[in-house]
């Protein structure tokens, strides 16, 4: 009863302060992000007072786990539908601005300007897409690799919680143009520290997880998701160090100024690629293809080297971002080299992922999630040579500012991260709702081809549209003067952003044949359908002809 | 590529690589060796980075970072293309420089050039209200430099010095400007219906009316001219044509009456060098609705030849 009352009282007190910020906003955006604090703060209460019950406790809401002997599988099973929404909601925005590029005509001042609903594009496929993923399969894997249930069940609730809070907090806020105009650190200060109290609490419910664990080592996967943890933690404070205007407005000015700023940005952007995209991403590897192949990681020496290498040179990396600006040419240089030098520390992953596949390489044909497993590691390995190439000041002169960038980002984004997702998510579902299987196996065929010829059409379009910028932008005519005006590259491109807004749209629908078939799992229903593979085998016939003895 | 088997040690069957011995939640591992290839291409990436720091600025120092022993900068870099280039034109913007730009017609090849260099100039510092072809914008009020409707003139020297000094640019007090006063609250919506009828009767659009035709020679007439044809000394536009910057239409005709909007276009003196403004006016003036410069400036109220 106690313990009630004084939660109540928390949120009471909460819901106050955040009537008190409304009252005294600087500005109509603070003003509606303390309306959302107080909504969630309300709901709380009514939630809180309204399920009092002295035996089931916080049970029935948060839903605890009831004993020792099972894994706590409840934040999981909450980050697997997280993951689905918001990745549908991130592949919309993208389409929506993807078509605007194409028809300017669709910008809707003001709230769905393409500068708006860029970021929320980026911030919903990266961080409530991909981080809800990281979250839940890292909940998942830590507790079955370590043999033990997680550390702070309460705690990882509130991660999970707090986390959509931060996410829901962003995405209004880009739409009421509440902005830090960071790339990928768009939040501003007040979103910025209730995502550093929850990413916190997330390390302490990982790292205590591993402290209890009941093998000898940690397994490889655990490697990547710590390192992603902690250096985002460290990204994301530094980056993000401001001082507010007013402690009742969003607005806020970065702590460092001019190419510093710059600076810090992109050591913070690229390395939010690096660790969040590709370490955490790799962690999901490492437990997924193994389990799913059914077979032994490829090489235990190879995951050492190349998960020590990865993290000693990214972390170096960012300033090729700057190439060609006010940042000093060491600078430059360096971040050219390290990238250089990232190159075989990224394919590392790759090997021991595809390799991992020796022995089971049947499966391609026979098993679609082991399909896109492969299909992931491929363009992971693609986009890992892309990027040190495009990182190269010779190749940066032609490609920066243009949409090949675009399209890099777009084939590690997709091919990677959605792929390596939508694998780990097919893995999941039945094993997380106790179902025989998923609903259907063509389904995830479907979409195994509709993503992949979707990629195809979107890193292709985007390839020539930069190339033909950076072509366009640099051409002299025989007087020495520019050919070309930016409108002109502008009017070049409208046939490739169709085919990109295209390319989105068979994405797209490939993760809503996923949605209905991860929906018709949790139904209980199962498709009838023919099996994947089927083709006949005679063992009377699959032996060499011989002469019959004579009798 | 298989390990020798040690003794102990189980071996998988499929690769026949011994395993590492550990097992998690299933997973086990191979003690595969790191493949060679890997291995040398990374030391090769390594090796070249060791070379490259050495050549190039790569090191950051006390005062400044190490400049490398090839000496190369990328703002070195940046002005020896721009000398090279400077070099290339040099001659060319030195007799440019020395032309007075009316006489520049007598040098064709020299006309050429600076038509070209204009034009690219023009992509650059003009598309973004002008538009690509210089057709403007009939309605946002941007002005169409490819026809023979000029506000302050369109010789080469009117435009020239529209050019440097800028329409209605505040801090220069040769710029061009002139103010169309609002007439909100002066007229009754009878008249006002009168007046718009008078100036839409210029161009055929709707009849004229005394009420209308009293009003205009009494407001607009020591501007607009009697017969609405404009006067490019005061940038008073023509109304009697078929061109209007801020549209056609009833509504945007009244609302110019009511609440004028007046264009302003920045200057290019110390944005741009005099040699690049003569470049952009030889284009403009190329574009189309060009004027002869001596019949301008004899007399600006007859009506000039247009250019041969």
């Amino acid at each position: 009863m106690e313990a009630v009352l004084g939660r109540v009282g928390l949120w009471f007190l909460i819901l106050l302060l955040a009537i008190g910020a409304i009252i005294g906003a600087q500005d109509s955006g603070f003003a509606a992000h303390a309306t959302i604090i107080a909504i969630v703060a309300f709901v709380l209460i009514w939630v809180t007072a309204g399920r009092y019950d002295p035996m089931a406790k916080a049970q029935s809401l948060f839903k605890m786990p009831t004993g020792p002997e099972t894994y706590d599988d409840d934040p999981v099973r909450w980050g697997v539908l997280a993951t689905t929404f918001w990745g549908l909601a991130g592949l919309l925005a993208g389409l929506f601005i993807a078509l605007q590029l194409a028809f300017p005509v669709l910008n809707f001042e003001p709230y769905l300007t393409f500068g708006r609903v860029r970021p929320l594009h980026t911030s919903a496929v990266i961080f409530a897409f991909g981080g809800n993923a990281l979250i839940a399969t890292s909940f998942y894997v830590v507790q079955r690799t370590c043999r033990t249930q997680l550390a702070f069940p309460s705690l990882a609730r509130f991660v999970f919680w707090g986390y959509q809070l931060f996410i829901v907090l962003a995405a209004s806020g880009y739409l009421l143009g509440i902005t830090q105009s960071k790339e990928y650190a768009e939040p501003e200060w007040y979103v910025d520290l209730w995502l550093t109290i929850v990413w916190l609490a997330y390390l302490a419910v990982f790292v205590g997880t591993i402290v209890r664990r009941h093998e000898p080592h940690i397994y490889v996967a655990n490697w990547f998701y710590l390192a992603f943890i902690v250096t985002i933690a460290m990204l994301h404070v530094v980056n993000n160090l401001a001082i507010p205007v007013s402690f009742l407005g969003a607005k806020s000015y970065s702590a460092f100024a001019g190419v510093q700023d710059a600076l810090t940005q992109w050591w913070y952007g690229h390395n939010a690629v690096g660790f969040f995209l590709t370490a955490g991403f790799l962690a999901m590897m490492y437990y997924f293809v193994p389990k799913q192949a059914e077979r032994p990681v490829y090489s235990y020496r190879l995951s050492i080297i190349h998960f020590w290498s990865l993290i000693f040179l990214y972390i170096w990396a960012g300033p090729h971002h700057l190439h060609y600006t006010a940042l000093p040419d060491w600078a430059q240089t360096l971040g050219m080299v390290f990238s250089i030098m990232l190159w075989m520390p990224s394919w590392g992953g790759m090997i021991n992922g595809l390799m991992t596949l020796n022995g089971a390489w049947d499966k391609v044909r026979t098993d679609p999630i082991i399909r896109m497993m492969v299909m992931a590691l491929a363009f992971y390995g693609m986009s890992t040579f892309e990027g040190p190439m495009l990182s190269i000041k010779a190749v940066n002169g032609l490609s920066h500012y243009t949409d090949w960038t675009i399209g890099h980002v777009h084939s590690g984004a997709l091919g990677w991260n959605g792929m390596i997702t939508f694998a780990a998510l097919y893995y999941l579902v039945p094993r997380l709702w106790k179902r025989e299987r998923l609903y259907s196996l063509r389904m995830i065929n479907w979409h195994f081809w509709l993503a992949t010829l979707g990629i195809v059409f979107y890193a292709a379009s985007m390839w020539v549209a930069g190339i033909t910028q950076g072509l366009m932008w640099r051409e002299y005519g025989v007087d020495g003067y520019l050919v070309n005006s930016f409108v002109d590259s502008v009017a070049a491109l409208h046939p490739m952003y169709l085919m990109r807004a295209f390319g989105g749209l068979l994405y797209l629908s490939g993760a809503l044949i996923m949605t209905y078939n991860i929906w018709m799992t949790l139904a209980g229903r199962i498709r009838e359908e023919a099996p994947m593979t089927e083709t006949p085998h005679s063992d009377a016939a699959d032996r060499p002809i011989t002469t019959v003895p004579a009798e | 590529m298989a390990n020798k088997p040690t003794e102990g040690q189980r071996v998988d069957e499929p690769t026949g690589t011994e395993f590492v011995g550990h097992e998690w939640d299933g997973i086990e591992e191979l003690d595969t060796p790191m493949p060679r290839w890997w291995v040398w291409t990374f030391y090769l990436t390594i090796v070249w980075a060791a070379v490259y720091v050495v050549l190039y600025p790569a090191l950051p120092m006390l005062e400044k970072g190490t400049e490398g022993i090839l000496g190369w900068s990328s703002r070195g870099d940046l002005a020896k293309d721009m000398s090279a280039a400077d070099l290339a034109q040099q001659s060319f913007r030195e007799q440019l420089a020395a032309i007075d730009v009316v006489k520049l017609q007598d040098n064709p090849q020299l006309m050429q050039q600076a038509v070209a260099g204009g034009a690219a100039a023009f992509k650059v510092n003009c598309v973004q209200c002008h538009g690509s072809g210089a057709a403007g914008s009939q309605g946002l009020g941007y002005p169409n430099l490819a026809d023979d409707d000029w506000l302050w003139g369109g010789d080469l020297q009117a435009i020239e010095y529209t050019l440097i000094h800028g329409i209605r640019q505040q801090g220069d007090d040769q710029t061009r400007s002139s103010i169309m006063p609002p007439f909100a609250g002066v007229f009754s919506d009878e008249e006002l219906n009168a007046i718009t009828d008078h100036v839409m009767s210029f161009s055929k659009m709707a009849n004229s009316n005394p009420l209308g035709a009293e009003i205009y020679a009494n407001n607009c007439a020591s501007c607009h001219g009697a017969n609405g044809m404009g006067d490019r000394a005061q940038g008073a536009p023509n109304l009697s044509d078929a061109i209007w910057l801020y549209g056609n239409s009833r509504a945007q005709i009244q609302s110019q009456i009511l609440a004028p909007r007046m264009g302003m276009m920045p200057k290019w003196e110390g944005r741009l060098d005099p040699v690049t403004i003569k470049m952009l006016a030889v284009y403009v003036h190329s574009l189309g609705g060009g004027e002869d410069v001596m019949e301008v400036a004899e007399d600006p109220a007859v009506n000039p030849d247009e250019q041969p």
